[in-house]
Formats: C-alpha cells, structure tokens, sequence
C-alpha cells in the first residue's frame, strides 16, 4: 500500500495553503469587520461536530458494520475513554487509559 | 517589536508541559502516515506545511485508501474549520501587530497553544508581553510536534499490529472533542453528527464526514435558537 507520490505533493501544498488561510483568516481581516452572530454560534460548533464525526465510526462500526453490542472492545475502551476526557480534560491520560482499556476488554472478550 | 523575556520564558515553561500530550500525539500521526504508505520527506513535508495533528491523521487515512486529491484536501479543511474560530477569538489581541507577526501568528495557531494563550489573555486584561508569551508556547510547540512525528515517521510500520496503537487516533480525537461538550447545543451537535456518519456510511469519498459535520451544526443552531 503506498500512495502516489505526485498526489501526496499536490495534496499537501492545496491543504497547507488551505489551513493557512483557515487560520490567518480573522487574525489578517481588517478592523471595521465584524462576525455576523449566526456565524459565530455556528463556528462554535464546528469542532464538537466535525471531532465527534471523526472518531464515532471508529467505536461504532466494525468493518462497515454498526457493531453496538457489548463483545465490541472498541466500543468499550472508547466509553470508558469518554468517561476519562470528561473527568480528566487531559490527552494524554485519555490515550493511554483508552489503550489500556483496548487491550483489557481484547483479553477479556 | 521588542518580545519581553521574562514572557517568552513563561510560554515555553507551559509548552514544556504540553510536550508530553504532543509527543505520543505526533509519534501516533508519524506511525499513522508511514503506516499509509506515506514516505517520510512527504510526511515531514505535510507536518511542516499542514500543522495539524488530527487533519494530518484524516490525510493519511484518505491518501492510503487512494482517495481523490480534491476529496483529501476538501475533508482536511473541515476538519480545520475550527481554526477559523480560533482565529476569530484571537483577533482582539493581535489588533495593532505588524503583518509580519499576524502571520507567524496565523501558521502557528493549533489547538493547544490556542487554548494555553487564550487563558493567559483572558486573566491578565491589558498587561503586555502577549506577542512574546504566544512564541515562547507555539515555538516549544511546532517544535516538538515536528520531531514526534519525523521519530513516527522514520519508526513506521516497524511497531508490531498487536499494539493496537492505530485506536490512539480516534483516542486523540475523543481527547480533544469530549471536554467540549459542556452545553445542549454543542452535546446535540455531537450526537446528531455521530448519527449521521453512521447512518451515512455508505456514502462515497468519505462525504459522510462532511454531511454529519453540517448535520450536527445545524441540530446545535436549532437549540441555541430555541433557548434564545
């Protein structure tokens, strides 16, 4: 399995100039220019959404499948990994706990 | 523009803190892109030009399963999206700046440092040093980042299977999403948007992503509308 390489390249100028102007956006906007409220109730949501989107199907489904019962160990860890962010708001403590947790319900199940 | 010590200091003793989230991070998101096939002078050239860990996790998923260039680059930026708030929370404090600090401001604004920076402001109003402070933690940050993920890169796929180290991604993810979640709008713009990735899963080009994000916004909205 390997990628294109050409591809790779152009892939990573387009998202490294994309990011770029994600980020410089209101730091570079003039002053006179003001966020519309909707907007910035909508930007406030983005990462909670687009996250949430990212790491679900991971716990959810197995290869394409939902997989919401309980001989699902990624499932599992990933519950017991939320319940850590919450308590914890700490990345690391989070990765290390929900590894932990992978490998202990992978011997248990 | 003079950039304080004393502050500078300050930031990278936070950002020397901060490395042990961004080291297994960034050594995860080397391993993930090597593991996709990724050599690792693109995967340096990524980390350097993207900085951004979860967008770089999204690319090197994508690229390894052949997805289009336009649909790589399009999904990163939504997943970049919340940049773009940052850099609207930020914008009071950089009123005044040359251009050239704006933009160094801008290449390394991520979430972290973000978060750190956005504090401090918020608990010393008016005081300066805020330009040195930023540097001080975004330097240690990019810094760090970069050699976690070359270390990833050039370790690659030489790390056993049976590590299972490929859940640390979504794991980093449920790190950086779940302390969000403190209000109805943001836990209903959560719930509506894991819904409809899976109700969505059949969808081509990992459009599903993209469909969920704009699904769990909108279910936010509505209740932001409805206790307005």
């Amino acid at each position: 399995m390997s990628a294109d390489t050409s591809a790779i390249w152009l892939a990573t100028a387009a998202m490294g100039l994309g990011t770029f102007a994600l980020r410089a956006s209101f730091l570079l906007l003039p002053e006179r220019i003001r966020l519309s409220g909707t907007f910035a109730q909508a930007l406030r949501l983005v990462p909670a959404a687009v996250l949430t989107a990212i790491w679900a199907p991971e716990l959810l489904l197995r290869e394409g499948v939902p997989a919401l019962a309980l001989d699902n160990e990624r499932l599992l860890a990933g519950a017991a990994a939320i319940a850590v962010a919450w308590r914890f708001r700490d990345t690391l403590i989070t990765i290390v706990a929900g590894l932990a947790a992978l490998h202990l319900f992978d011997r248990i199940l | 523009m003079p950039v304080e010590r004393p502050e500078f200091l300050a930031g990278l003793r936070e950002s020397l803190a901060l490395q042990l989230a961004i080291w297994p991070f960034g050594l995860v998101t080397g391993v993930a892109m090597a593991a996709g096939g990724i050599p690792p002078l693109e995967a340096i050239a990524i980390s350097v030009f993207v900085f951004a860990g979860a967008a770089m996790l999204v690319a090197a998923q994508l690229l390894a399963a052949d997805a289009p260039v336009a649909v790589v680059v399009l999904t990163t930026l939504v997943v970049n999206l919340r940049l773009v708030m940052y850099s609207a929370s930020l914008r009071p404090y950089v009123i005044g700046l040359p251009l050239r600090w704006r933009l160094l401001i801008s290449y390394l604004l991520v979430d972290n440092v973000y978060a750190l920076c956005v504090a401090r402001y918020a608990e010393r109003p008016g005081s300066g040093g805020r330009l040195a402070y930023y540097l001080g933690v975004a330097g240690l940050v990019w810094l760090g980042w970069q050699l976690a993920v070359a270390a990833g890169t050039f370790a690659g796929a030489r790390l056993p299977a049976d590590w299972k180290l490929d859940f640390a991604a979504p794991l980093a993810f449920i790190a950086l999403s779940v302390p969000l979640l403190r209000d109805r709008a943001m836990l209903a713009a959560a719930g509506c948007a894991a819904v409809t990735v899976v109700l969505a899963r059949g969808l081509p080009l990992r459009l599903g992503l993209v469909l969920a994000a704009v699904a769990g916004i909108a279910a936010g909205l509505v209740l932001e509308r409805r206790r307005a």
